[in-house]
């Protein structure tokens, strides 16, 4: 791991030294020259009022959103899903009827959108890639030992390795929210750069990289802000709340903080960076209230699915039990969707 | 396949929701309440109330004269003698009882006060209504307790608190911006005390009032404890100049609390003036900058910006003015102006055609002075009293919309580079009734916010009120306070050994 000494009080030294800094426009490869610089910097971003960043959120929660608008929004969270088994007891079986539920999510109307993606442990990405046979659903890994992130960067890497050599489309990525509350920014941005690397494919094409902070374990605005700022400067292309293995997932408060985060990186930087909020998030209103949240929050440019996901298995059956009430007038049950 | 956002970008329109009118049922008539009776002017007089988002006329209501002011007021004095004697416990149970009934009837009451005032439901029903509620059950509270208050009679060792005495008759008289929540200020306070009302609403405004006439004689309250007079000008000063009044409470404009001033001075009245504002809110480098332009918006779009203490100076400091301005014009632009009674609706219209034409006068005034105009893309409703979100920028202390009152939804960006500048700023006007210091850093809360001239200022938010809060004003702000164990003084006679009433 090439890491820089500490060259306090020098902003603007090295950059050149420091290859593949992502994204340079807005000046931001500066900051990242050393850690202190990258401390200043990150110390140096807005703060974030909690009382008014959740009462924003709430206020958000109580568009209207019916008829029409509701019929678009459900399709459009369907096709945001990225249809997730992370268990120890994940077997290809499993792995295969998640496969097929993506590719047809209603079996019974077949005008339901795909989800986004599968996501799945880096062994089963191989399984996941072979049953969905082409369609236009993605595989996204989680790599870089998650959820806890506690393993040697080697290991993490070759995780990373592999689930790409397996055909994944993206990766799913832990940040080391060790470093992070120890105050390592830079080893923390070293380190997704470094996944960001293992993420190139022979051709020279890449996976997309999703960088999870597990905002839980960050516990302050403050701290997901600057996480969000850190993974983006690294080159993820989306940024994920969490892993949906703690107490505290996603919540609105945290997925409009960093709406607002890729909002604001866009205007300085120009590069579009995507979002990811996951666990926790289990019902179609739930879900219209974050895409409400993306709509007025980043804008509507984030408002697909190459821009946006929802990391989430249970949601798609509440989706698809709310599609089914809109197309016939009536609510099915759990018995109309399908169990996988 | 996936869904292409760009086919269907345009299908996230948020659906129209509005509030069914039917759950208010307005009558065609009202009459003026008095002695626990609704009756018509002495005079016959009446006048019509308009829905200022569709200018229809929503009822015709009787225009209170000074025969009626006199009635109104004979009737309160009547009622003093035995209200006044109840035992502190007695009035507050009249007091939850109106509180309960309002938190029964809050839909229907947010529905009306919308339909009367122009104001977005999301306003009435979130804001409004919730502190009606709580004011009366505050003040309810307080009515047995007000020998621990504080206010009661003076002894050697100073204020016992003990056996605290109602001045007699209040005359009140209300503005059109918050008419329940202003009337409910001035009610609770004054029955928890043992003192007999007659009120004045605006006569933009008067239906709410009227309901809450009906919720009274709902609640059994004693006939001529509470006395409604729907009417102009000529009424409001026939009750302030009532030899019989004891108690004069006014919200409005700093120039009719002048008149009152005036009026009532020399006489044994006692007064609380709650008038005009410019508020300053200041940003700091260091702020949350999201949060602050939430609060901004809140500061001076709540309501339309017609709110006494609204934020409508912006002071923010030079090293993040861009920033703040750009983000801020961004967020403005996804304000939703419309229906009222929508719950999706964040601004809706001007109260009156008359108060419409004051802000497009004070707007284009600022235009003339040089200052930079600048509103969203919006488009304004054909029928109705509108006016879209505004800014001005590159405004200096010498600018019309620097100094003067707009009393609507137009923002004045001025800018700051020190502290010291920013409170010297911030105090330079002739009001002081609220301002907002927006920064992460506690100690600069404290030492900005004591050097502040303004009765109320907000930390890191901005337009939050509570009923256990004092509110009132520095300067030509006004003087006395309500809400609050204060609110509670401007209702209660002055401590002398014995007492003159």
């Amino acid at each position: 791991m090439p890491t820089t000494a500490p060259s306090p009080g020098t902003p603007g030294e090295g950059p050149a030294s420091r290859p593949g800094d992502a994204p340079s426009a807005g000046g931001l490869a500066d900051v990242t020259a050393s850690d202190s610089a990258l401390r200043r910097f990150l110390h140096g971003l807005p703060g974030v009022d909690a009382v008014g960043l959740e009462a924003r959120a709430a206020a958000l929660g109580t568009r209207s959103i019916k008829t029409t608008a509701k019929a678009y929004a459900i399709d459009l969270a369907i096709s945001m899903i990225d249809l997730t088994t992370l268990e120890g007891a994940d077997t290809p079986g499993k792995v295969r009827a998640l496969a097929a539920k993506a590719v047809h999510p209603d079996p019974t109307d077949r005008t339901a959108p795909m989800t986004a993606a599968v996501c799945v442990y880096p062994d089963m990405a191989a399984t996941a890639k072979a049953a969905l046979n082409g369609a236009d659903v993605k595989v996204a890994s989680v790599a870089t030992a998650f959820p806890a992130g506690r393993a040697a960067l080697p290991v993490k890497l070759a995780d990373v390795r592999d689930a790409v050599a397996a055909g994944a489309d993206e990766i799913d990525m832990v940040i080391d929210r060790g470093a992070f509350l120890s105050g390592r920014y830079l080893s923390v941005f070293d380190e997704i750069q470094a996944v960001k690397a293992e993420c190139v494919r022979p051709g020279g094409t890449a996976a997309r990289l999703k960088v999870i902070f597990e905002t839980g374990e960050l516990s302050t605005y403050d701290n997901i802000r600057r996480a969000s700022w850190i993974g983006m400067m690294a080159g993820a292309d989306f940024i994920k709340t969490s892993t949906g293995k703690v107490a505290v997932n996603a919540t609105p408060a945290n997925t409009l903080l960093m709406l607002e985060a890729v909002r604001d990186f866009r205007a300085q930087t120009g590069i579009q960076v995507g979002v990811k909020p996951a666990g926790g998030i289990r019902s179609t209103k739930d879900a219209i209230k974050f895409l409400v949240l993306v709509n007025e929050t980043a804008g509507a440019d984030w408002l697909d699915s190459h821009w946006f996901r929802f990391g989430a298995s249970s949601l798609l059956n509440d989706l698809l039990m709310q599609r089914q009430k809109l197309s016939t007038g009536r609510y099915s049950g759990p018995d109309y969707v399908t169990v996988d | 396949m996936a869904l292409s956002s760009a086919a269907l970008s345009s299908a996230f329109e948020y659906a129209p929701a509005p509030e069914s009118r039917s759950v208010v049922d307005i009558a065609p008539s009202y009459g003026l309440f008095i002695d626990g009776e609704f009756t018509e002017a002495a005079d016959g007089k009446v006048f019509k109330t308009v829905s200022p988002s569709t200018e229809e006329v929503l009822s015709e209501v009787a225009r209170a004269g000074t025969a009626d002011v006199d009635r109104a007021v004979q009737a309160a004095r009547k009622a003093f003698a035995k209200w006044s004697a109840l035992p502190g416990s007695e009035r507050a149970k009249y007091l939850f009882r109106i509180a309960r009934i309002i938190q029964e009837r809050s839909r229907e009451l947010a529905v009306l006060e919308t339909l009367d005032n122009g104001k977005p439901i999301k306003e009435t029903r979130d804001a409004d209504l919730p502190l009606v509620a709580a004011h009366f059950f505050y003040y309810a509270g307080w009515a047995d307790k007000l020998d621990h208050a504080g206010f009661g009679r003076r002894t050697a060792d100073g204020h016992s608190g003990a056996n605290p005495r109602p001045l007699g008759v209040a005359g009140q008289v209300i503005p059109w911006n918050f008419p329940l929540l202003m009337l409910a200020w001035k009610i609770a306070p004054a029955l928890a005390t043992g003192n007999t009302v007659v009120l004045k609403p605006a006569e933009t405004t008067p239906l709410s009032a009227l309901f809450f006439a009906d919720i009274c004689r709902q609640a059994g309250l004693p006939k001529g404890v509470v006395n409604i007079l729907p009417g102009y000008g000529d009424a409001g000063a026939a009750l302030v100049g009532h030899p019989d009044v004891d108690k004069v409470a006014f919200t409005g404009s700093t120039a009719v609390g002048k008149a009152i001033a005036r009026s009532v001075a020399g006489t044994e009245k006692k007064v609380t003036l709650e008038l005009g504002g410019k508020g300053a809110n200041i940003v700091f480098d260091d702020a949350p900058i999201d949060q602050a332009v939430e609060g901004i918006v809140t500061g001076i779009f709540f309501n339309q910006g017609q709110v006494c203490c609204a934020g409508s100076r912006l002071l923010v400091q030079e090293s993040v003015q861009e920033e703040v301005l750009d983000a801020l014009k961004r967020r403005l632009s996804t304000l939703r102006l419309g229906d009222p009674l929508d719950k999706n609706t964040d601004i809706g219209a001007i109260n009156s055609a008359e108060q419409l034409a004051r802000i497009q006068k004070l707007a284009d005034t600022g235009e003339a002075e040089g200052a930079e105009r600048w509103s969203p893309a919006c488009e304004l409703p054909t029928s109705g009293y509108w006016f879209a979100p505004t800014l001005f920028t590159g405004v200096t202390q010498a600018h019309t919309v620097a100094r003067d009152e707009i009393f609507g939804p137009v923002l004045s960006v001025l800018s700051f580079r020190t502290p010291d500048e920013a409170v010297a700023k911030a105090n330079n006007t002739q009001y002081g009734l609220s301002a907002g210091i927006w920064t992460e850093k506690g100690s600069r809360i404290l030492a900005v916010a004591n050097k502040l001239r303004a009765g109320v200022v907000w930390a890191n938010t901005f337009n939050k009120f509570d009923p256990t809060s004092p509110f009132g004003g520095y300067k030509e702000s006004g003087y006395g306070r309500e809400g609050g164990r204060h609110g509670l003084e401007a209702y209660l006679a002055p401590s002398s050994p014995e007492g003159k009433r």
